[in-house]
């Protein structure tokens, strides 16, 4: 626990920054950050201080308020993610790693065609995946933002509400619908619309898209409702008084409008999506593998970190190209459109 | 509002409908759970064949499972609170000052919302191990707060944003210490969002699996224990009573959370004049 709070490292970013700040200021101010900060402004001394000097010490504080987080999120995920890249360029000798610099992870990433051919399913299924749940939560956040009237809050609140569920009994309760056994197929012949069960549900990659679009959902609809809400109604009334009907309005001013919402939805659920482990691996099957859990079998009984690293960096490089590529695109379409 | 453009807009009532499906197909692979979780067959599928509670009167009597609730508790509670000591002071910078790397700072630290997870337990797990620390509860802790801060941050940033600088000044024009204003006046006024980003990460930390997989030794929390038990056919009913009792804690505690945000958003906005 002594992790976290480290009061005498607290401080420390700030300092390098307080040097012009120090000479106006009279009381200690590292000690307790929270007591100094709400200090601060309040003493008359600093109101008669120069107003540059004054500007100096409030990003002193700002920066001394938000080191230890900053701290925390260097220690904890930015050296991290600079390891695993520094591993991907090593090897691994059963139980040592060799450090003399080489590419051959990286060979091994990009042309085995196991790993080749796993990347690009994860790729489309992150695509197919995000796509879908852009597609399915826009018309949802255009009718909360435009006709959900009163009730707005209580609509999102009932989308965010099985987002909240934990994510493994989500795919699980997928494994139960899509199962030989399960919730569809059961009710399928139950109906008499099949006559016996079909395996075609689950264990391919059909069945990851559908949990995981499912699962993203929420993640989508927000920040398209959040832009949605930006739009300036007048400029549809505009349009629409201009003689454009509903739909060409809408293509032509609310739709560009609510781009930024869109493309932040289309990268919020891509990213992340691409390293899942979880649903590929309680509905994926053989068919439905995906990079993440090559990479966890490198970490785990393969025992070769640099190439599970380096499989991590080739996954991640992938996805922002990819997530890059999706928004000029869309940018450059939201201005033809106009 | 809705009367004045309704016209304008396409197709109101047939969206309406979709609407309604979209949010049916939401929650429909989540109600299973429950109802196959006091159905009497072993295997999950209909006709249902009678009710019963005898899969979660089994759940007490499981030791595994009652020490793995227990982790959870323990790295739920640690990783929220810890969480929301981070996401206080960074959302009160965020909100309160201007400094130079505001925005890129704030990007790393909310950097885990968007990166795969397995790509932040990898990373983490690496360290971890370089440094020499055995894989334990408390290395779960570790990331579980990496994770609960961007909620955290997002939670208390609504509650600090128009947050009334002026309340501040007045009390310390009226001769109260800076200690003494923070509590009595700002802490008052965000405690509803502090209460909320707490529920919060505890239901993030309750409900994680990635990084618990990767980083725990050999104790494992809730999700883990199931993850172990989805092995075994036969332990379904089990896994699905006790699945139902973890919904219905982060419902729970969402719809509190929620309620909470809601009053300290409206508190810091309007309610600030009558405390003045």
């Amino acid at each position: 626990m002594m992790k976290e709070s480290r009061p005498g490292k607290a401080g420390a970013p700030g300092g390098q920054h307080s040097g012009n700040a120090q000479s106006d200021k009279p009381y200690r101010a590292g000690s307790s950050t929270m007591t100094a900060v709400a200090e601060r402004p309040l003493r008359p001394a600093a109101a008669q201080a120069g107003r540059k000097a004054i500007l100096q010490s409030e990003s002193t504080q700002g920066l001394a308020l938000i080191s230890p987080t900053l701290l925390y999120a260097l220690v904890f995920l930015f050296v991290p993610i600079l390891v695993v890249i520094a591993h991907s360029f090593w090897t691994q000798h059963y139980l040592t790693i060799d450090r003399t610099f080489t590419l051959e992870n990286y060979r091994v990433a990009l042309t085995e065609p196991i790993y080749r051919d796993l990347l690009w399913r994860s790729l489309y299924i992150s695509v197919m995946v995000s796509v879908l749940t852009v597609v399915f939560a826009y018309p949802i956040a255009y009718y909360i933002s435009f006709h959900g009237g009163a009730r707005k809050g209580l609509w999102l609140f009932l989308i965010t509400i099985p987002f909240w569920t934990s994510y493994l009994l989500r795919v699980m309760a997928w494994k139960v619908i899509l199962g030989y056994n399960g919730v569809l197929n059961s009710g399928l012949v139950g109906l008499g619309i099949t006559s016996e069960p079909t395996t075609a549900l689950l264990y391919n990659s059909s069945a990851v898209i559908i949990t995981l679009t499912h699962a993203w959902a929420a993640f989508a609809v927000l920040p398209i409702f959040v832009s949605l809400e930006k739009v300036d109604r007048t400029l549809v009334e505009a349009a629409t008084d201009l003689g454009d009907g509903p739909l060409r309005s809408f293509l032509r001013v609310t739709l560009p409008l609510s781009m930024p919402g869109v493309i932040a939805a289309l990268l919020i659920v891509m990213i992340p999506t691409v390293g899942d482990y979880v649903t590929p691996k309680l509905v994926g099957g053989k068919d439905g593998v995906m990079i993440a859990n090559a990479i966890q079998a490198q970490f785990g009984k393969a025992a070769n970190w640099p190439l599970g690293a380096a499989l991590s960096v080739t996954t991640m490089a992938v996805v922002t190209a990819m997530a890059g590529a999706a928004v000029l695109i869309l940018r450059r379409a939201a201005r033809l459109a106009r | 509002m809705k009367g004045r453009f309704a016209r304008f807009l396409p197709g109101g009532r047939w969206l309406g409908l979709y609407a309604l499906v979209y949010v049916i197909f939401l929650y429909l692979p989540v109600i299973f759970l429950p109802i196959f979780s006091v159905n009497t067959a072993a295997t999950p599928k209909f006709p249902l064949t009678g009710f019963t509670w005898k899969w979660y009167e089994q759940l007490p009597h499981t030791p595994a499972l009652l020490d793995a609730a227990w982790n959870s508790l323990v790295v739920g509670i640690s990783a929220s609170v810890l969480s929301t000591v981070f996401g206080i002071l960074a959302a009160r910078a965020i909100t309160r000052y201007r400094f130079p790397g505001r925005r890129p700072i704030n990007g790393l630290i909310m950097a885990p919302l968007v990166l795969p997870e397995i790509i932040i337990a990898i990373s983490m797990l690496l360290v971890m191990l370089q440094l020499g620390l055995s894989l334990s509860l408390f290395t779960v802790v570790l990331g579980h707060i990496l994770i609960c801060i961007p909620y955290s941050m997002t939670v208390l940033t609504s509650g600090f944003e128009g947050f009334d600088r002026s309340l501040e000044e007045a009390s310390a024009d009226l001769g109260e210490t800076a200690f003494g204003t923070f509590r009595r006046v700002t802490l008052p006024m965000v405690a509803p969002a502090i209460i909320s980003s707490l529920l919060v990460s505890f239901t993030i930390s309750l409900d994680e699996f990635m990084i618990a997989f990767f980083l725990t030794g050999t104790e494992p929390t809730l999700p883990i224990y199931i993850w172990g038990q989805l092995r075994f056919a036969a332990k379904l009913p089990g896994v699905l009573a006790l699945g139902t009792l973890l919904l219905l804690a982060s419902f729970l505690m969402m719809t509190l959370a929620e309620i909470l945000r809601r009053r300290a958003a409206n508190r810091a906005h309007t309610e600030g004049g009558v405390y003045a």
